[in-house]
C-alpha cells in the first residue's frame, strides 16, 4: 500500500476509531461538495428565459395535490433533447422551467407519458374526464382513477402561508400576490368574473370552471396546474422547432 | 494485522467469550421485526405490481392508489426490512468483533428499536394519507425526518460507543463498513431534508432547494441510499456472516482496505447518472458517468473478496443452503454492480432511463443482493439467538432459496424485455418518418411483462413465507425429520448408500 510507504500504515487507522471516523467523513464529502456547490455558484446553470413565473395560487394548490398523490412515481417532467422526445412532447426542458418547483418533479420513470409540456395539449374537459376515469378516454391506460377528487372541496385557508413559505425558500412572490392569494385562487375558477388582475399577476394562467362545481375542488386545482405545465416559456422567440430538430 | 481481527469471532474461541455477556434480547426483537417487515414489504410490492397489470386494483380509493402505495412498498423493503436487518446484524456482530456489550446498555438499543418501529408505522400511514415531501425514497415529511434523526443519532452513539470501548486492538473490517454506512446515511438524510414547514402544527413543508439543485441533491441522496444503506451496510453483513458461516477467514485483507476506501470515495460521485440528458449541466452528468464506471472496480473487489472467502470450502455450498444464500447474494451483487455502470453510460442510459430496465436493475440488487444476504444472515442468527442447536429444516431453506431465485429470474428478465422494448418503441420511426407508436401503445405492450413480474414477486413472497414458518419452528425448538445433507464427499456418499 502507498500508505505504508509514506509511513502511515492502515494499521494505525484500524486502531483509532476517531481517526477512522474523520477519514471516512472526509472521503465521503468530496464528491458531493464538488457536484452540488457549483450548481449554486455557476450562473449558466439556469439559463435566463422570459416567461417563467411563480405558480398562481390555484396552480400551486394543484401542484401540492400532484405531490400528495405521488404522480412523480409514474410521470416525468423532463423532456430530453432527443428527436423522438421533442416530437412526442415538445421542446426539451430547460432548467429555468422547474426553478420554482420545491422539490423538482423531473421524475425517474415513465409508466405514463412525460408531463413537462402537457399544458394546453388537452382540453379542460378531457383532463377532468381522464382523471375521473382514465380508461373512459384511453382504454389501454393503467392509471388510477381519481373520481373522488372531483367533488372534494379544496382546502386553501393556508394558501397565503404556503406562498410565504415558498418566498422564504426563494420563490419571488410579491406582497401583493400574497395579499390577494385567496381572491386570485377563487378568480381563476370563475371565468365570468374580472380576471384581469389575476392574469396580470400570473400571465397565461388558464381561467376556467374546470369541474363545473360551484365550490373550488381539488380537481380544479390539479387541472389548473396541469394546464400551465410547459406553457410559460414562448419558444418561438428563441428558435423554431425545425431548427431544433437539425 | 493479526488473524484474530480478520476472522470474526476468532477471539471468542476458548474461555474469553465468557468474560462478556452480550445483549441479545434486542437483537431478537430486530430480527423478528426484519422478518415481519420483509413479508409486509414484499406483499406490498406484489400488490402494486398487480396494480400495474390490472389497474382496477387501485380500487378507486385515495389511500390505495399506486402513487401513494409505491412509497409504502419502497420504504417497507428498504427502511423497514433492510433497516431492521442492518440494526440486528450490526449490533449483533459489533459486540462480538469488539468483545464488548452494547454501549449505553440494552435500554438504549431498545429505545432505537421501539422508536424505529413507530417511525416506520407513522411514515407508512402518512404516505397512505397523502403526506409526502414528493421525493423518491425520502418521502417522510419534516416532523418525521426530525424523529428519524434522533433515532439515527442514538444508533450511531451505540455503535460508535461500542467500537470505541472495544476490547480488541483492531476495528474489524465489517465495522468499517457499518461505520461508513451510519455516518454517511446521517449526512445524506440531513442534507436532503432541509425543508421549511408551512406551519409548526402541520405536516406540509417545502424543500429549500428547487429545480436543478433539488434534482442534484435528491440523487446525491438517492444514489447513496443505495450506495451506503443498501451496499456499504450490507457489505458489513457480508464481512461478518460469510466468513463466519464458511468458517474461513476473509480472502484478502489488502483487497478489503483498497475496496473499502475506493468504494466510499467513488460512490458519492455517481448520483448524476440518474439525471443524464436532463437540464442538469453536462459537466455534472459527465462526472457522474465517469465515477459510475470507475465504481465497477471496487464493487467487484468486494464481490471477489466475499466469494473467494469460500476458498477451500466450496463443497459447503452443496450441503449448506444458508451459505448458498450468502454466496448467491454476493454473485447478484457482482451482477448488478456490472449492470449499473453499464446503464450509467450516457448512450445506454438514453435507452434505459424512464423504463422498466431501471426497475429490473434495482430489483436484481434489492432481491438478489440485499434480501438474499439478509435471509442468509437471519437463518444464521435465529438458531443462535434462540439458543437452538440448528434450524428446524435445512431442506426448507433450500426450497426458499430456489423459489426466491426463480422469482428473481422471472422478475428481472421480464423487466429487461419490457424496458428495452419500451425504450425502443418510444424511439421507433416508420417509413414515412413519423413516430411509429403512440405512448399508450407502449403501455399496452407492457402488460404481459407486468403479469410475469408480478408472478416473480409472488414466488419471492412465497419463499419468504416458507422462511417465516421455518424460523417459527426453529424458535420453538423443533427439528424437522428430513433427509440430511451429506457432508462427506459426494461419491463416497453414493457408495455408502
Amino acid at each position: 500500500m502507498a500508505e505504508e510507504k509514506k509511513g502511515l500504515s492502515h494499521d494505525t487507522i484500524e486502531r483509532n476509531t476517531l481517526l477512522l471516523i474523520v477519514l471516512v467523513l472526509i472521503t465521503v464529502s468530496i464528491g458531493g461538495l464538488v457536484q452540488i456547490v457549483p450548481l449554486f455558484t455557476i450562473e449558466s446553470t439556469i439559463e435566463k428565459v422570459e416567461g417563467v413565473r411563480p405558480y398562481s395560487p390555484l396552480e400551486l394548490a394543484g401542484q401540492d395535490i400532484y405531490f400528495r398523490e405521488g404522480c412523480y412515481n409514474c410521470h416525468s417532467q423532463m423532456i430530453r433533447p432527443f428527436r423522438d422526445e421533442v416530437e412526442r412532447y415538445g421542446h426539451y426542458s430547460l432548467a429555468a422551467e422547474s426553478m420554482y418547483d420545491h422539490p423538482f418533479q423531473w421524475g425517474s420513470k415513465r409508466t405514463g407519458p412525460d408531463l413537462a409540456r402537457v399544458g394546453g395539449k388537452y382540453s379542460n374537459d378531457w383532463q377532468v374526464a381522464h382523471l375521473v376515469n382514465p380508461r373512459a378516454v384511453v382504454p389501454e391506460s393503467i392509471m388510477p382513477g381519481y373520481s373522488w377528487m372531483k367533488d372534494r372541496p379544496l382546502k386553501y385557508a393556508d394558501i397565503a402561508d404556503r406562498m410565504k413559505t415558498l418566498r422564504i425558500v426563494g420563490v419571488p412572490y410579491t406582497d401583493e400576490q400574497i395579499a390577494s392569494a385567496k381572491a386570485d385562487l377563487e378568480a381563476q375558477k370563475a371565468p365570468d368574473g374580472d380576471t384581469s388582475a389575476l392574469l396580470k399577476r400570473y400571465p397565461k394562467a388558464v381561467v376556467a370552471n374546470f369541474t363545473g362545481n360551484k365550490a373550488v375542488t381539488e380537481m380544479d386545482a390539479l387541472v389548473a396546474y396541469l394546464q400551465v405545465l410547459g406553457t410559460m416559456v414562448d419558444f418561438t422567440k428563441y428558435q423554431s422547432p425545425k431548427q431544433l430538430l437539425q | 494485522m493479526t488473524s484474530a481481527t480478520l476472522t470474526p469471532g476468532a477471539a471468542l474461541g476458548g474461555q474469553r467469550s465468557d468474560e462478556v455477556r452480550y445483549y441479545e434480547d434486542v437483537i431478537r426483537l430486530f430480527t423478528i421485526a426484519a422478518v415481519f417487515w420483509g413479508v409486509v414489504g414484499f406483499a406490498a410490492g406484489v400488490f402494486i405490481a398487480l396494480q400495474l397489470a390490472f389497474p382496477a386494483l387501485n380500487l378507486g380509493l385515495e389511500w390505495t392508489s399506486f402513487g401513494r402505495l409505491r412509497p409504502v412498498h419502497t420504504s417497507a423493503v428498504i427502511f423497514a426490512f433492510g433497516g431492521n436487518v442492518l440494526f440486528a446484524t450490526s449490533l449483533y456482530s459489533v459486540q462480538r468483533t469488539c468483545r464488548q456489550f452494547l454501549f449505553g446498555g440494552e435500554g438504549l438499543a431498545k429505545f432505537v428499536f421501539w422508536n424505529y418501529q413507530i417511525f416506520i408505522v407513522l411514515a407508512a400511514l402518512s404516505y397512505a394519507l397523502g403526506y409526502t415531501q414528493g421525493k423518491e425514497y425520502a418521502e417522510p415529511e419534516w416532523i418525521l425526518d426530525l424523529y428519524l434523526t434522533v433515532i439515527w443519532v442514538t444508533y450511531a452513539i451505540i455503535f460508535i460507543g461500542t467500537v470505541m470501548t472495544r476490547r480488541e486492538s483492531h476495528i474489524y473490517v465489517a465495522n468499517w463498513f457499518f461505520l461508513a454506512f451510519i455516518l454517511t446515511v446521517a449526512i445524506l438524510h440531513l442534507g436532503n431534508n432541509v425543508n421549511v414547514p408551512v406551519s409548526l402544527f402541520g405536516m406540509k413543508s417545502y424543500t429549500v432547494v428547487s429545480g436543478v439543485q433539488s434534482a442534484m441533491v435528491q440523487w446525491w441522496y438517492g444514489h447513496n441510499a443505495v450506495g451506503f444503506f443498501l451496499t456499504a451496510g450490507f457489505l458489513g453483513i457480508m464481512y461478518y456472516f460469510v466468513p463466519k458461516r464458511a468458517e474461513r477467514p476473509v480472502y484478502s485483507y489488502r483487497l478489503s482496505i483498497v475496496h473499502f476506501w475506493t468504494l466510499i470515495f467513488l460512490y458519492i460521485w455517481a448520483g448524476p447518472h440518474h439525471l443524464h440528458y436532463t437540464a442538469l449541466p453536462d459537466w455534472a452528468q459527465t462526472l457522474g458517468m465517469t465515477f459510475s464506471i470507475m465504481l465497477w472496480m471496487p464493487s467487484w473487489g468486494g464481490m471477489i473478496n466475499g466469494i473467494m472467502t469460500l476458498s477451500g470450502a466450496w463443497d459447503k455450498l452443496r450441503t449448506d443452503p444458508v451459505l448458498r444464500f450468502l454466496v448467491t447474494s454476493v454473485a447478484f451483487y457482482g451482477m448488478s454492480t456490472f449492470e449499473g455502470p453499464l446503464m450509467s453510460v450516457k448512450p445506454v442510459n438514453a435507452l434505459s432511463h424512464y423504463t422498466d430496465w431501471t426497475v429490473g436493475h434495482v430489483h436484481s440488487g434489492a432481491l438478489g443482493w440485499v434480501a438474499f444476504i439478509s435471509f442468509g444472515a437471519i437463518y444464521f442468527l435465529v438458531p443462535v439467538l434462540w439458543k437452538r442447536q440448528q434450524l428446524y429444516s435445512l431442506r426448507l431453506v433450500s426450497y426458499h432459496f430456489w423459489t426466491a431465485t426463480i422469482g428473481i429470474v422471472l422478475y428481472i428478465t421480464a423487466m429487461w424485455v419490457s424496458g428495452i422494448m419500451q425504450g425502443l418503441m418510444w424511439r421507433a420511426y416508420d417509413n414515412l418518418g413519423f413516430l411509429q407508436y403512440s405512448f399508450v401503445e407502449t403501455v399496452a405492450a407492457m402488460h404481459p411483462f407486468y403479469v410475469i413480474r408480478a408472478m416473480g414477486g409472488v414466488l419471492f413472497l412465497t419463499g419468504a413465507l416458507i422462511m417465516v414458518y421455518n424460523l417459527w419452528r426453529t424458535a420453538k425448538g423443533d427439528i424437522r425429520i428430513e433427509k440430511p445433507y451429506v457432508t462427506a464427499p459426494h461419491k463416497a456418499a453414493v457408495g455408502a448408500a
